[in-house]
Parts: C-alpha cells; sequence; structure tokens
C-alpha cells in the first residue's frame, strides 16, 4: 500500500488525472470534470481549510455536481489525502472512488450524486457552524444544470432567510447538460439576477482563473449576513479542444488516439 | 401521539442541547412546547420538505439530532430522495416523524392520508421504523430510541387521549407487545388502529370468541424472533394496519411466514383500493374500508366460523 504523499496542486495536474484516470477507467463524465478543474484548484489549494480530515472545525466541501467527482479526487490525491495506488482505482471493483463520489472516502464530507441535493446539505452544514458558533465554512459547487432543479431554490430561499453567510454557492456556469444547451434544455437566464432576487451575494469571475477564482472568494465578506454565490463561467472540456462546448462528452470516453491528443493539448495550456 | 411526542421530546431536548426541531410549516397547537422553550433549536423551514431533511443532514454530520416534523405523507414522500441518499446514505441520526396514518386527516382527502409511508421506509435496511399505538407508547418509543445512531422514521397518530388497553405504554425496541390471550384467532395490529382492534377483540370476548392480540410498533427491524414465537401457534392470523396492504405490516408478518416456513394463514386488512372521491370522517373511512370496530368484528367473526 503506497503512503499519500502531498504534491503541487495545479490546473495542469488535476486535468492530467482526469484524462489519466477516465481513460484507465474508460468511463465518461470527462468535460463535466474539465470545467471545474480551476475551481477544484484554486478551492483546495487555497481556499479550503482543513487541519485534519476528521476535525470537526474544518471548512465542509460538496460537490453537489457529483459526476464530477475526478476532478475532486485528483485534487484528494494532491492535497496528501489519499494515495496514488487509491486514485488508480477509480471505478474499478471494490474501489473506494465511484463515478459519484461517497463520504465514506476520507476527503468527502457528503455523498453526492442526484442534482439539486448538495446546497441543502449544505445549508444546513452552515446553520450548524453558526449554531456551534464556529467560524467554519461551507464550499458547495453546483453545475448551471442543477438550478433547473426546485429543491436548489428551496435551499437558496432557506439559506437567504437564514442569513448564512459562511455558505458559498460556486455555480459551474459552463452552459451545458446532458442532452443539449442550458439556453435550449430550460433557460436560466437571467440567473444572476434570479440569484440576487433571492438575497445572495453574487459575484462573477472566470472559472478558468484560479487566482481570480481565490481572490474573489478570499475577499468574500462573512459578517454581511448574506449568503454568496460565485457564478464561474467555465467552459465544458476545458483544455481539449474536441471536447469543449462538445454535448457528447458528457458521457462519451477517449479512444487512444484522442487520449494522447487530449494529454499533449492540456500540457500546452499549463 | 403528537402532544405526548412533542411533550417528551421538549423534556429530552432539556437533557440534551444536540436535539434541535424541524417543521414543515405543520404543528400548530402541537410544537409549541418546544418552539417556546428552545426558539434557538427550533426551525421552521417552510412548505420545503426537500430542503428541510438536506438541512436535517447538514446538520446531523455536524453532531445534531434533528427531528424533522410534518404529515406522514408529506414527511415520507415529497422527500423521500433526499430521506434514502441523505440520512440513509451517509447513516445520520435524523428523525423523521409523520403525523396522522390511515385516514387521520379524514375529510382532507387523499393528499393528507398515510397509506404507504410505512412501507417506503421499511424497505430501506437502514432505517429504523417506529409506529407507536398510543400515546403512553409514543413517549416511551421515543425516549428509547432518540438516540440510535442511525436514522430513525416515526409514525405518530393525532390521537392523545385514548390508550390501548393492555399496553400500558410498554416497548421495547424489535419486540412484540401482546395485550390480550385467545387460541381463536391471532390478530397482528400496528399504529393507531391498535385501539380499534382491541375494542372490536373486547366485543367478540363477550361472545365467548378469544383472541390474542399483538401490537408491532417497530416495522424495522423486523421483530422475527418474536413474531416466529408468537405465529407458530396459530393455524389463522389476522393482521391490521391503517394503510395500504401492500408494504406494511401485513407484508412484513407474511414474508416471515413464508421464509421461516410457518403454517399460518395470513389475512391481511388494511387499506385495499385508493380512497377518493369521496370525503368522509376518520370514522367513516374506517368503517368504508373495513377498519372500524364493527367492520373488524364482522370480519373477525366470520373468520372464526
Amino acid at each position: 500500500m503506497s503512503i499519500p504523499i502531498q504534491h503541487r496542486m495545479t490546473s495542469y495536474e488535476i486535468r492530467k488525472i482526469i484524462l489519466e484516470e477516465s481513460k484507465r477507467a474508460n468511463v465518461g463524465h470527462i468535460g463535466s470534470a474539465l470545467s471545474i478543474a480551476d475551481i477544484i484548484c484554486a478551492l483546495f489549494g487555497n481556499i479550503l481549510h482543513v487541519p485534519g480530515l476528521n476535525d470537526p472545525e474544518r471548512d465542509r466541501f460538496i460537490l453537489s455536481k457529483g459526476h464530477a467527482a475526478l476532478a475532486v479526487y485528483a485534487a484528494l490525491y494532491l492535497k496528501g489525502w489519499i494515495s496514488r495506488e487509491t486514485l488508480q482505482s477509480y471505478c474499478t471493483d471494490g474501489s473506494l472512488l465511484g463515478v459519484h463520489p461517497e463520504h465514506t472516502l476520507d476527503g468527502i464530507d457528503f455523498s453526492t450524486g442526484s442534482l439539486g441535493h448538495g446546497l441543502s446539505m449544505g445549508a444546513g452544514a452552515a446553520l450548524a457552524a453558526r449554531l456551534q458558533g464556529s467560524s467554519r465554512r461551507i464550499f458547495v459547487v453546483v453545475s448551471d444544470a442543477e438550478c433547473n432543479a426546485g429543491s436548489l431554490w428551496e435551499a437558496v430561499m432557506f439559506a437567504a432567510h437564514h442569513r448564512l453567510s459562511n455558505l458559498i454557492a460556486v455555480v459551474d456556469l459552463n452552459g451545458q447538460q446532458a442532452l443539449g444547451h442550458t439556453s435550449q434544455v430550460l433557460d436560466l437566464a437571467p440567473l444572476a439576477e434570479k440569484w440576487r432576487a433571492f438575497g445572495w451575494d453574487i459575484h462573477e469571475v472566470d472559472g478558468h482563473d484560479v487566482k481570480a477564482v481565490t481572490d474573489t472568494v478570499s475577499a468574500l465578506d462573512t459578517s454581511m449576513e448574506k449568503p454568496h454565490v460565485v457564478l464561474a463561467l467555465t467552459t465544458f472540456g476545458k483544455g481539449v479542444s474536441f471536447m469543449e462546448n462538445r454535448i457528447k462528452w458528457h458521457y462519451w470516453t477517449m479512444s487512444d488516439k484522442e487520449y494522447e491528443q487530449a494529454m499533449d493539448e492540456i500540457s500546452h495550456i499549463k | 401521539m403528537r402532544k405526548a411526542f412533542i411533550k417528551t421530546l421538549t423534556e429530552l431536548a432539556d437533557a440534551n442541547p444536540n436535539i434541535v426541531l424541524l417543521t414543515g410549516d405543520l404543528g400548530y397547537t402541537v410544537i409549541e412546547p418546544f418552539m417556546d422553550k428552545f426558539p434557538d433549536r427550533f426551525i421552521n423551514s417552510g412548505v420545503a420538505e426537500q430542503n428541510m431533511i438536506g438541512v436535517a443532514v447538514g446538520m446531523a454530520e455536524a453532531g445534531f439530532v434533528p427531528f424533522v416534523y410534518s404529515i406522514a405523507s408529506f414527511a415520507t414522500l415529497r422527500p423521500y430522495e433526499f430521506i434514502r441518499n441523505g440520512p440513509i446514505l451517509h447513516a445520520l441520526p435524523v428523525r423523521i416523524v409523520g403525523t396522522g396514518g390511515g385516514f387521520e386527516y379524514g375529510p382532507n382527502g387523499l393528499t393528507h392520508f398515510g397509506l404507504e409511508d410505512v412501507g417506503v421506509m421499511r424497505v430501506q435496511p437502514e432505517m429504523t421504523v417506529i409506529v407507536p399505538a398510543d400515546h403512553e407508547q409514543a413517549r416511551t418509543a421515543l425516549q428509547a430510541t432518540w438516540d440510535l445512531p442511525g436514522p430513525v422514521y416515526y409514525r405518530i397518530g393525532k390521537d392523545d387521549e385514548v390508550t390501548v388497553p393492555g399496553l400500558e405504554g410498554h416497548f421495547e425496541l424489535g419486540c412484540v407487545q401482546s395485550i390480550t390471550e385467545g387460541d381463536d384467532l391471532l390478530v397482528i395490529t400496528a399504529g393507531s388502529i391498535a385501539a380499534e382492534v382491541a375494542a372490536a377483540v373486547s366485543d367478540l370476548d363477550s361472545e365467548g370468541l378469544h383472541c390474542q392480540v399483538s401490537v408491532v410498533a417497530t416495522l424495522n427491524p423486523p421483530p422475527v424472533r418474536d413474531l416466529m414465537g408468537i405465529l407458530s401457534k396459530f393455524p389463522l392470523v389476522v393482521t391490521v394496519e391503517n394503510h395500504y396492504v401492500a408494504g406494511g405490516l401485513g407484508t412484513l408478518v407474511s414474508e416471515i411466514v413464508a421464509e421461516q416456513g410457518i403454517k399460518s394463514q395470513i389475512r391481511r386488512c388494511g387499506i385495499k383500493k385508493m380512497p377518493v372521491g369521496r370525503s368522509g370522517s376518520q370514522q367513516h373511512l374506517n368503517h368504508e374500508h373495513g377498519l372500524s370496530r364493527g367492520s373488524l368484528v364482522e370480519t373477525f367473526r366470520e373468520l372464526l366460523k
């Protein structure tokens, strides 16, 4: 059994692991994971305060768009929380690492996979932190398609009503969902105005600029009595030209040739 | 049971600061004792049951023991997937409190009836399902189970007056309480309909027909050992529940009979058709569906011919 070791957290390393492991496992959701690679790099590299994986005062992280878990597994590996061996078991029989994340894995606070679920758990975690007088924060990464779900808006309303300023939602605004573009499936526009109308503190950022995401999230005022949402403008499949903004890469897996091209392309954006 | 449950919960919350109560905007004249005593630990999460369950999961992960309160159909069915992927998947101590079994909401109609709540909760292996028969048992059942490590569903009746004779509030997790002795027929029941069953059996007693009544308050985990011991003595067994006949107590007993090879014949009394289109009181609807004292007497008498 290999021992977990901390590595340098970079978007390139996250993308590389996403491609390597999805190729090894022959599993899809590659475009969704690439979409949040920079957001995950910013949060796990620069933002999340986790003194220990079981420390009750650690910040909590919820990947509400659970199908992009491979990006988070990559971050857990780079943090030194899971071993290379564990990472490379992705989607093999008996692995702790499935397509969607489960709380039984070190570093995963909540199991997700059914869209529209994570923000409610995040709101409860944020309320619990406040009742316990804790300064810990709760981060929830949601997809834009999750904004189709009524349950998400229940949580949005609840968090605003209870002034949960320790709750930070990051929306991966890539404009795509499983069967089409969000504007064609169920138009979300104007999305920022919707969150604002519900009483949230709104920020918009380039979701592929790690420094911009880091600076925006770091500057959030947790004493302002409003929950915060960062609308991160992203490109589905970011970094791999033939995947970018292509619906089929929600599910598709790579041929050997596509894998080689993808690995080459991501090396140019590091 | 509702008032006894909240009163007991308020007493427990006094000694256990991790208990919180969430409601889906229901419980007028019921939840006030808790709300008034612990305003900081009471959350009306509005008419949003999915979010209420999700919030409870987030709180439970941090060490709280959240009780979420609503009418049984709203507490279990609207947020069912949130319950499955929340308290159950995470093995967290969220308590779902559903009020009103069967026709307890009378003229309010099907939307308010608890017809399949026990069934959908019982199929989840990790969900403890508690169905007290009266307000005394609601109190003891809550005292005995509030701090179980995993999730619990409590189906509690509305009535706080009637007691089931012979039960005297006894409760033990995973066990069956027998309240009358008799060799002619075994009647197994659960929940608030137990009072009707006890009354019907009392009527038959005066006719010289003696039935054993066994009350099941733990629907999950199933009280296999106790039921095996009781069932094996009776060739004919009747189950009575204010629930659809599929999925609840009758199904549970049938599963045990079939799997254990017990030579008993089962008759399931419960709701067999969708109660739609004709309004009425609880008593009227119970009678229409064969669950009133009078209709149960007729059913039992017929079976004993």
